[in-house]
């Protein structure tokens, strides 16, 4: 009964939140800059048709650089625009828990991008024309670009929960993806590990993003780098509860 | 009945609401009144589950809303301040989600639907976008969403703000019908709501409880409550004043204007139960004047407010 109740508040928060989304034109501009992003990297940077290979590894390996930016662009106005609005306060009110809204809202974001991500398809077709693509790697490949999304939406979530501006959600947000993604970057952690013992170089680059992006999407589907994305998002949608309940204004 | 017990909000060091106490029953509609910035939101707020209050607690219908918070809530409706509804999203589809999440599904929920479009007159506009809308059709549709689900009580913050004489005339009427089987609280500062719509009224100030009373209690504290007010033509000031200053159960008179012709005279009885206006025209009442008007104040609420608010007597 309880969980039924729980899975319903979900489903009719994310229905709405999702609803919202196709209503604006804030999911048309993601969709269409996403795919142009991708497209520029991957044909022009990585040279997708130059480098003669049939993999996607040209294609993914920008994903987390490009969701830094995009996915606190979708994440800001989760929370940041119902307590600009005010309509907080009625969500609120509603016989909901705070779990059920926030993971309801969460999850319509992450579906979200997951479309986005998954109208990337052509590409896929193409390699697949063209060569003889290792469909597993393509899949992992997939599914740690889906978490990278994920990482990042909830720590966007978190920070538009704690700002009314979006801007200034947006900011932090991308900060903090940022650091989620340098700690692992090879140019720092080669700083790094001119001084700092073994140990601490490997703990910083343990929280980064990027090093786990890089293991599944070599095709490695390892539990722990499954265990640090969800993790990550765990501790971050329960943070933006905290700080939704702990509110000292609309 | 809504009953709040001891409840305090601090903001910092300041307590925004500080020690409030009091009870609705069904059947009541209590009006909550006070200046801007004494509390009221912030106490319908803790009513309504939104904020934590910092001590005390509310009892919904039986249900506690900081330890039995879901089954309070769902006893509730609820209206808040400046009426916020999803700006892109149409009449009804806003109200199917409302319904939804309340727990209707099906034939149960298009039926809900659509006795709230037409109790609160939004037939019309029921595929608009709710950023389309004028302001007194964003009150009512928020508003609609505050009764969809019948609810036992209802909390309504500042319900008629905003809206043109009319529209606030139709939502007096609606709470008023609705006051029957519920419980009703709303917040106003608009004084002669209180009188055509509440049964019962709390004013409060720097978040304190400072009056709890019907209205005609709280006219009664007022310092005209009982007086005469007497306008007569032909006769000297001075004259008539000295005359009906030593009737019986006269305590004072005091010339409220004066221009020759015309004079108009306030008289205070000693006591406001026992009526002195038979004694005042009987002594008024002479050749040569003539009586152009009369009539007993009732007491003015605006006084009694500004009383009690400020501490100053008017």
């Amino acid at each position: 009964m309880q969980s039924g109740n729980f899975l319903r508040n979900i489903w009719i928060i994310m229905k709405r939140e999702f609803a919202g989304y196709f209503g604006s034109p804030v999911a048309y501009v993601f969709i269409v800059i996403f795919l142009l992003l991708t497209g520029f990297f991957t044909f022009y940077i990585s040279n997708f048709f130059e480098a003669g290979q049939a993999d996607l590894k040209g294609f993914f390996q920008w994903h987390p650089w490009l969701f830094m930016f995009l996915v606190p662009a979708v994440a800001m106005r989760l929370w940041a625009e119902e307590r600009r609005l005010g309509t907080i306060e009625l969500l609120l009110t509603l016989p909901v828990t705070v779990t059920d809204v926030v993971l309801g809202k969460f999850l319509a974001a992450w579906c979200f991008i997951g479309i986005a991500l998954a109208l990337t398809f052509p590409l896929v077709l193409t390699t697949m024309y063209l060569g003889n693509p290792d469909m597993g790697v393509i899949f992992c490949a997939y599914l740690g670009s889906f978490l990278v999304a994920g990482t990042f939406l909830s720590v966007g979530s978190m920070t538009s929960a704690l700002t009314r501006s979006q801007v200034v959600s947006f900011i932090l947000a991308v900060v903090a993806c940022l650091f989620l993604i340098l700690a692992g970057f090879a140019p720092v952690t080669a700083v790094l590990s001119g001084w700092a013992p073994m140990g601490l170089v490997d703990l910083v680059s343990a929280t980064s993003v990027l090093s786990h992006f890089a293991s599944i999407s070599r095709g490695v589907l390892d539990v722990r780098d499954l265990l640090y994305y969800l993790s990550v998002m765990v501790f971050m949608i329960f943070v933006n509860g905290v700080i939704l309940q702990n509110r000292e204004s609309a | 009945m809504i009953e709040v017990r001891r409840l305090t909000k601090q903001f910092g060091k300041h307590p925004a609401v500080d020690n409030i106490s009091f009870s609705a029953e069904k059947g009541e509609i209590l009006g909550f009144l006070g200046p801007n910035g004494a509390g009221k939101s912030t106490t319908m707020r803790m009513i309504t589950g939104f904020f934590p209050p910092s001590s005390g607690t509310v009892i919904v219908g039986g249900s506690d809303i900081l330890t039995q918070s879901l089954a309070a809530r769902r006893k509730i409706g609820y209206l808040p301040e400046n009426a916020p509804v999803y700006p892109d999203m149409t009449v009804s589809r806003y109200l199917d989600f409302c319904a939804e999440i309340r727990g209707f599904g099906g034939a149960a929920k298009k039926q809900r639907v659509g006795e709230t479009l037409e109790r609160c007159f939004l037939a019309d506009v029921r595929h608009q976008a709710v950023n389309t809308l004028s302001k007194g059709y964003k009150q009512r549709v928020c508003f609609a969403q505050s009764i969809l689900h019948d609810p036992e009580y209802l909390i309504l913050d500042e319900p008629t703000d905003g809206l043109d004489p009319n529209q606030k005339h139709e939502v007096r009427l609606m709470i008023r019908e609705m006051s029957a089987t519920k419980a009703i609280i709303f917040s106003t500062h608009i004084l002669d709501e209180v009188d055509s719509v509440c049964s019962r009224a709390i004013i409060i100030a720097n978040g304190k409880v400072v009056a709890d009373d019907t209205p005609d209690g709280l006219r009664r504290r007022s310092i005209s409550h009982g007086s005469v007010v007497l306008t007569v033509t032909g006769a000297a000031t001075d004259d008539i004043q000295q005359r009906i200053e030593v009737l019986d159960g006269v305590a004072s008179v005091s010339v409220v204007e004066s221009d020759g012709e015309r004079t108009t005279l306030r008289i205070f009885p000693d006591d406001p139960a026992v009526p002195v206006a038979d004694r005042v025209i009987a002594s008024a009442n002479q050749d040569g004047v003539r009586l152009a008007s009369v009539f007993v104040e009732q007491g003015r609420l605006d006084d009694v407010f500004r009383e009690i608010t400020t501490g100053i007597r008017p």
